[in-house]
């Protein structure tokens, strides 16, 4: 008997051996999860962690239940890339009070798309500010939902975005916009991680 | 009776876990994406949780797909997989660490993934 959630979902290929992670995050309502369920092979999932402020070092739940637990709930996709590897999309809040969550869960993601919607930029500024902080690469993708159109220099300098930072168009609705925003950020990981290759030190 | 459908409730988790909110072996190695398998099936008496895990896990599952299934935290989930990781029941395909110094992907990796991206 299948678990509820479980049986609508094709299994893995018995040889997924690798598992892979990028984040999309940004404000509410901007069109997260729309842009994992665009391009999932699932239906996006639902799951959710705890943590406990202080909890790190405790070893009874019993222990812990006067002190401060924070639950979020985040949403998640997977793409089969090929036999082996699997790609995860994770819909990240970019609220401040969780990121005290992400450093530890998305931990080992290989880069992040801040989703943003351009009536609403102040929205993003802080997830900006957290990924360059933590040193994850990212992009910067616009979701259009039709509003007034704003240049990309005018959205590059409400973000404080440096230029060396790919800024993208989408829809999150499509799945060929949002494959696109994937593969931009790819290949600025990409060009980062073969300049530096290139640029390191022999020692 | 308890909060209808909310699986954050104390009570139920401290019965899933025998209490611990650490596991003995290893729970803090399974990855968000680490992709979990059966290496056996679930026999009569075993805690439920235990059995539904060998049940999802025939076929490859990341730990995150597992705590969406079961409905439990992701944490608890960890707590559950090391109790079976020590018994043998499972084995775990941890991802590479592929990381440089300064946390960019591996180019090998990176281009798995834009040929993998683009035919989809």
């Amino acid at each position: 008997m299948a678990t509820a959630g479980a049986e609508a979902r094709p299994p893995l290929l018995s040889t997924a051996a690798q598992g892979l992670k990028i984040v999309v995050v940004g404000g509410f309502g901007v069109g997260k999860t729309t842009m994992v369920r665009a391009v999932s092979d699932i239906r996006p999932l639902n799951t959710e962690e705890t943590m406990t402020r202080a909890g790190e070092g405790v070893d009874d739940l019993s222990a812990v239940q006067g002190k401060t637990t924070t639950t979020i709930a985040f949403d998640f996709g997977r793409i089969s890339l090929n036999d082996e590897t699997v790609l995860y999309l994770f819909g990240a809040p970019g609220q401040e009070r969780f990121w005290f969550l992400w450093d530890r869960l998305f931990s080992g993601t290989l880069g992040a798309v801040v989703l943003v919607d351009t009536r609403r930029l102040e929205d993003s500024w802080y997830a900006i500010d957290r990924l360059e902080a933590h040193g994850t690469p990212f992009i910067v993708a616009s979701n259009d939902f039709g509003g007034p159109r704003h240049t990309a220099e005018q959205v590059r300098e409400a973000l404080d975005l440096p230029a060396e930072i790919p800024l993208v168009e989408c829809d999150a609705r499509s799945r060929e916009s949002s494959k696109d925003v994937l593969l931009a950020l790819v290949h600025h990981l990409y060009a980062l991680s073969t300049a530096r290759s290139a640029s390191e030190d022999p020692l | 009776m308890t909060r209808p459908g909310r699986d954050e409730d104390p009570d139920r988790l401290y019965t899933v876990t025998g209490g611990r909110s650490r596991s003995t072996v290893g729970a803090e190695t399974f990855d968000l994406v680490t992709l979990v398998v059966s290496e056996s099936a679930p026999v009569r008496g075993m805690q439920s949780e235990h059995a539904a895990i060998l049940r999802i896990c025939r076929f490859p599952t990341a730990v995150v797909e597992l705590a969406a299934d079961l409905g439990l935290p992701v944490s608890v989930v960890r707590i559950l997989l090391g109790d079976l990781l020590a018994q043998g029941k499972i084995t775990a395909r941890h991802p590479r660490r592929a990381q440089t110094a300064d946390a960019l992907p591996d180019p090998d990796i990176l281009k798995q993934v834009l040929v993998g991206l683009r035919n989809i």
